[in-house]
């Protein structure tokens, strides 16, 4: 038998995924290992990838709407108003207020939702199952609150260009002031499981910690930026539908690591509550879509461009038709304009962090680039950063952690 | 300062780059060429009135036919402290499809230059791992090319790379499949 100082060590390489529970879809790690420890961590990601930013410059606008439904299928209502306001300020339509404050709403509840999935699995990752059991329970209340308004669940295109398919009645807005009102309770509950647990807090504190400039160098965003003591918050840097008419603070961590960043999440559930509850309070009357929304029979040519100034009103006694008609022989079509490029990034933060959609008009009914600027993509390329030199645990730790959805990381 | 402002810097600063300005909707972009990219983004990121620490998003543009220079990669820059937004667009042609990589400056910038390399072909100097990201290894040809077919003109005819993976397959196994 040989002595034991003539044993050899080397790394092992495994694959963590693509079929793996805890990576939160077909998410595949190689990690190589020395013993529990992480050597190194390189990601494969593309497994769910769809071609949407393909398929989204051969459709009309309104025809892509439903494909921003399926990048992140856990908050596709967030996904519709970032797409849907990023076309409103192309197409420079005005939305009405009372939309933007439904839309505000739909957000918010989106985010309680998306949050709620996190709490659960994130938790179950960890190891405590308990948290999953009541979290989707409520989460139930949230998609109830859905399909009142609007029929459909999970994949919803309730957003339209330029406002909201239908409007609320009342029983939704009742409902979703008793959801606001019971919320914070609910929250509580969440965290007596686990917020002062030994184990949890072992298995999260001084976890994946990333610095307030390694997070910004890396694109971080959301919670998971948050986290580390940025407060950059799309709802406050470049307010869009109601969020400048409503009062909200940005939670921040300091340590940077899976805490913290668990830590505001827990806080944003409090922040959206209170914003559900501002917006049901303020919520004004009128139109909740745009008269100058685009429907689904855009043309997919030539967008219709401002009507030119119209001629000037023929002064007192209007001539006959046909001496106009004599007197002017009608003017030539004039030659179609070289297509001139309009671009406009608009981001929204979305539950996950920025979402931002990069639109490239050519003057037709069909963007010419529509790209999509996922935040789950970003997040998942700084696991390498996070996990290398960890225990395997910890990289569970660390996949809950940054909240990935992989429909929205591969696209 | 404005975005505005921020664009005659950089035109101050690199008067025989910067091609055009575009104000549109509140947002600017400066087209510039791609040769001094890295000392525009330094500028850019390093300047403390400037201080772009946020690099948002970085994608490609095919313009086949429709300009003069084919490609373009766009850059999406932020500054946290200032909150301000700048737009740079770097052309890119197709015979020397190749540009600096601005890893060294943003981190993030990795996996976005891998997928522009993915979707476009554009080659990224400097990149410390530059592959294919979304499709497979082996795949040919740059999706997001306006060339690129978005539907085989196969009609109902059958895959015939199928086939070729069936055979394939056939032939690794030991036994015969019925």
């Amino acid at each position: 038998m040989a002595a034991t100082k003539d044993l050899k060590t080397k790394t092992l390489s495994i694959n963590m995924g693509p079929q793996h529970p805890a990576t939160h879809g077909v998410l595949r790690l190689v990690l190589e290992l020395d013993g529990e420890t992480v050597v190194k961590c390189k990601p494969y990601v593309g497994y769910l990838h769809r071609g949407t930013e393909k398929l989204g410059e051969n459709r009309t606008y309104p025809m892509a709407l439903p494909l921003s439904d399926r990048l992140d299928y856990v908050s596709s209502m967030a996904n519709n108003i970032g797409f849907c306001v990023a076309v409103e300020k192309l197409l420079g339509i005005e939305v009405p207020e009372r939309a933007k404050y439904i839309r505000t709403i739909m957000a918010e509840l989106t985010r309680i939702a998306n949050h709620i999935v996190w709490i659960a699995t994130h938790a179950l990752d960890i190891g405590a199952m308990t948290v999953f059991l009541y979290s989707m329970r409520d989460r139930e209340w949230i998609l109830e609150l859905f399909e009142m308004a609007c029929g459909a669940r999970l994949t919803v295109t309730y957003p339209r260009i330029g406002g909201v398919r239908a409007d609320v009645d009342q029983e939704f807005l009742d409902h979703c002031y008793k959801f606001t009102e019971a919320f914070p309770k609910l929250v509580e509950q969440y965290e007596t499981l686990i917020d002062q647990n030994r184990i949890w807090l072992q298995r999260t504190k001084g976890i994946g910690v990333l610095s307030a400039e390694e997070a910004i160098n890396w694109g971080l965003t959301g919670p998971t930026l948050r986290g580390s003591g940025v407060p950059y918050d799309v709802r406050k840097f470049a307010p869009y539908d109601a969020y400048d008419k409503v009062q909200f603070e940005v939670p921040v961590g300091k340590a940077g690591d899976v805490y913290d960043r668990y830590r505001c999440r827990m806080e944003e559930f409090r922040q959206s509550n209170s914003i559900i509850r501002q917006c049901l309070e303020k919520l004004p009357g009128g139109l909740v879509l745009s008269p100058d929304a685009p429907g689904y029979e855009l043309a997919a040519g030539p967008r219709k461009k401002p009507a030119p100034p119209a001629p000037p009103p023929k002064a007192e006694g209007a001539p006959a038709p046909d001496a106009a008609q004599a007197a002017a022989p009608p003017p030539p079509p004039p030659e179609p304009p070289a297509p001139a490029f309009e671009e406009v990034y608009v981001a929204t933060e979305v539950p996950k962090g920025e979402l931002g959609f990069y639109f490239i008009s050519d003057g037709t009914g069909k963007p010419y680039r529509m790209r999509i600027r996922s935040p789950s993509y970003v997040h998942a390329s700084v696991l390498p950063r996070m996990c290398e030199g960890s225990l395997v645990a910890d990289v569970i730790a660390n996949i809950g952690s940054i909240d990935i959805v992989l429909g929205e990381c591969d696209r | 300062m404005e975005p505005m402002e921020i664009a005659e810097q950089i035109k101050g600063k690199f008067p025989s780059e910067v091609k055009e300005i575009v104000e549109f909707q509140g947002q600017v972009s400066v087209l510039i060429k791609k040769d001094k990219l890295l000392e525009i983004m330094n500028f850019l990121h390093k300047t403390p009135e400037l201080y772009f620490d946020f690099l948002v998003d970085l994608c490609g543009v095919d313009y086949l036919g429709k300009k003069e220079t084919r490609f373009e990669v766009v850059y999406h820059l932020l500054s946290i402290k200032y909150n301000k937004a700048i737009r740079i667009k770097a052309e890119v042609s197709e015979d020397d499809c190749v540009i600096d990589s601005v890893v060294g400056i943003w981190l993030g910038a990795n996996w976005h230059e891998r997928e522009c390399y993915d979707m476009f072909g554009i080659k990224f100097n400097g990149h410390p791992d530059l592959r294919r990201i979304l499709m497979p290894e082996d795949w040919e040809g740059y999706p997001l090319r306006k060339d690129y077919p978005l539907k085989s003109d196969l009609g109902d005819k059958e895959w015939k790379g199928f086939k070729e993976v069936i055979a394939i397959g056939k032939k690794n196994l030991a036994y015969e499949v019925r």
